[in-house]
């Protein structure tokens, strides 16, 4: 390859004399800064919806939560006062230790059994019935959640299915209105929950599972472990990014449930299914104490960067 | 692979169940629907004489024209909007990568797991001073400012894949940022673009709190909005009221399965990348 003088490296030359080195620095970091210019143009629209109906509200929520306000008359500066209602009011309590419950049903289960079922189906992934089963299992997500209530409210009702079924299996001795019931209810709506989030689940873990290298398998099976021996050492430790994809997702769809209770039980029998974004909701609008539904909402959000967080760690592992 | 016939067996009876769990109660919703009203059928019994004037009943009675045309507003409004203005920010940030745009995503990203609930009292306040509550814009408007922490990471994702060399060809060919946004890289966005309208459709469509708290007509609001007023006025006639909620669910449904492949692949990247 012939050596390139170094005076004929192409420069482009505008008006009589090259450019000197510093101008031509000046140049390159002026344009850079032009370009940056026009990009915060492209976000800027963006950033305005984000900035006045996100950001601006939380702020408010913020500010809201240090007051006594009816949303109507002034507003009179109480300090934490609200906080301390949120930590000391059973009622408020009650509602976060419920969403917490609700983990287990719209979070642990749907994960289990996608865990165990996806498995399972591993073997069979290229049949056609996985392929039928990849759209049936995900109509639940597609519908509106409060169709979902309504569907089970009628299902779990006295005259329901999940009751006739139950007679005709002998149990008829559990039938029971299941979501009238103070100690069934909040089962029974995270079991709506775990309806609507397991084929979510188990498609995705599905999908972790294809990336799994067969040949693991069959060493595994060559070594001798079992099918146990094998979930544990090579399904379970490759599909982790997925699976903490599954809790993220649905511990949020947990903490902050709302459609479902609203449409399904609203928080009752007494407050057996009250939920954080219901108490809000009722706080704000049926009983007018926005500093305390503020409040709320403020430690609702806290709550769900606390739980969630710590699974973006696992997803960021993997990624790196 | 060698599996065991038995496994085999297992994981089919398996996945059988699961699919019979989940398509169950919408047969019960069907088939509860062709009752007589005001009855309370029983389970999963087909009637005598299937009432299938139901759904006529409940088409008027929940006025569907103006809750489709309401729908479909408020989706023609939300969709390509937050489309549009997410692929712009997600453009400049991830392909532009102007100084201090880290800070900026990451300012977008915090809102990815915000509850709704959470900000929806101050949102309330927000939208009676604009003057718009009871309107359709009180949906439209947050409901773009809400989907910007995920459409924004979506598309900036996309764009942090595109190589750099296709837009400094374009650049010495002169082309100004704008064209070359318009002209190169949109034309090659088309797959990102049509899952992100998918979800954002889907979401729309589904929006419950928003649409209870800021719109009091139900002929304003989104379809589960309205549905959940339906169910406020016939929650008492079992066989109407699920005769509704399928007229109602049935949108979906079809767009479901007209796109299924998209809409499965869509949200999967969706919560992954979520």
């Amino acid at each position: 390859m012939a050596v390139v003088p170094a005076a004929a490296a192409p420069v482009i030359v505008t008006g009589a004399a090259a450019p000197s080195q510093s101008s031509l620095e000046r140049m390159r970091r002026r344009r850079r800064g032009i370009r940056s210019l026009s990009a915060y143009l492209l976000v800027l629209p963006a950033a305005a919806f984000y900035f006045f109906f996100v950001l601006r509200p939380i702020a408010l929520s913020a500010q809201y939560s240090l007051y006594e306000w009816n949303g109507i008359g002034p507003a009179t500066w109480v300090g934490l006062e609200n906080y301390v209602e949120v930590f000391s009011n059973p009622k408020l309590v009650g509602s976060i230790l419920n969403a917490f419950e609700l983990i287990l049903y719209f979070s642990v289960i749907p994960v289990a059994i996608a865990l165990f079922a996806a498995n399972m189906i591993r073997a069979i992934a290229t049949s056609r019935l996985a392929g039928v089963s990849r759209t049936v299992l995900f109509l639940p997500q597609v519908i509106p959640l409060v169709a979902a209530g309504i569907m089970w409210s009628w299902l779990l009702s006295t005259d329901g299915l999940v009751n006739q079924l139950l007679r005709l299996v002998g149990l008829g001795g559990l039938t029971r209105a299941w979501l009238g019931d103070f100690d069934t209810a909040l089962p029974a709506v995270g079991m709506i929950g775990a309806w609507v989030l397991v084929g979510l689940c188990l498609v995705l873990i599905l999908a972790g599972m294809t990336k799994v290298d067969p040949a693991l398998y069959e060493a595994a099976r060559i070594d001798g472990a079992g099918p146990v021996r094998e979930f544990f050492a090579i399904t379970l430790p490759g599909v982790r990014q997925e699976v903490a994809v599954c809790v993220t997702v649905t511990v949020i769809a947990a903490l902050a449930s709302f459609d479902i209770i609203y449409i399904t039980t609203q928080g009752g029998p007494g407050d057996s299914t009250l939920v954080p974004g219901l108490q809000i909701f009722y706080l704000a609008f049926y009983e007018r104490n926005i500093g305390t539904a503020s409040a709320f909402a403020i430690v609702l959000m806290c709550l769900v960067l606390i739980v969630v967080l710590p699974l973006q760690r696992i997803l960021r592992g993997k990624e790196s | 692979m060698i599996v065991p016939a038995r496994e085999k067996w297992t994981g089919r009876i398996l996945l059988i169940i699961l699919m019979l769990v989940t398509v169950v109660p919408f047969i019960s919703l069907f088939v509860t629907a062709l009752h007589e009203p005001g009855t309370y059928p029983r389970g999963l019994e087909w009637p005598e004489t299937p009432h299938w004037d139901n759904f006529a009943v409940a088409f008027q009675a929940a006025n569907m024209w103006a809750l489709l045309g309401s729908s479909a507003l408020i989706e023609l409004a939300v969709v390509p909007t937050a489309v549009i203005i997410a692929t712009l920010a997600g453009f400049a940030l991830g392909h532009l990568k102007p100084r201090g745009g880290q800070i900026v995503f990451v300012l977008f990203v915090l809102g990815l797991t915000l509850p709704f609930e959470g900000i929806i009292t101050p949102l309330y306040f927000q939208i009676r001073e604009l003057g718009i509550l009871n309107t359709r814009w009180a949906i439209i408007l947050p409901l773009i400012g809400l989907f910007m922490p995920f459409a924004v990471m979506w598309m900036r994702a996309h764009f942090v894949t595109m190589p750099t060399e296709l837009s400094e060809a374009a650049r010495v060919d002169g082309a100004t940022t704008w064209q070359l946004f318009w002209r190169i890289h949109m034309p090659l966005s088309a797959p990102a673009l049509s899952s992100l309208a998918i979800l954002l459709f889907l979401w729309t469509w589904n929006q419950f709190l928003l649409a209870i708290v800021l719109v009091n007509d139900p002929e304003k609001r989104t379809m589960a909005g309205a549905l959940g007023a339906f169910q406020g006025q016939y929650g008492t006639d079992i066989p109407l009221l699920c005769a509704g909620s399928l007229l109602i669910l049935t949108p979906t449904l079809i767009i479901f399965l007209i796109f299924q492949r998209q809409f499965v692949t869509a949200l999967m990247q969706g919560s992954l990348k979520g």
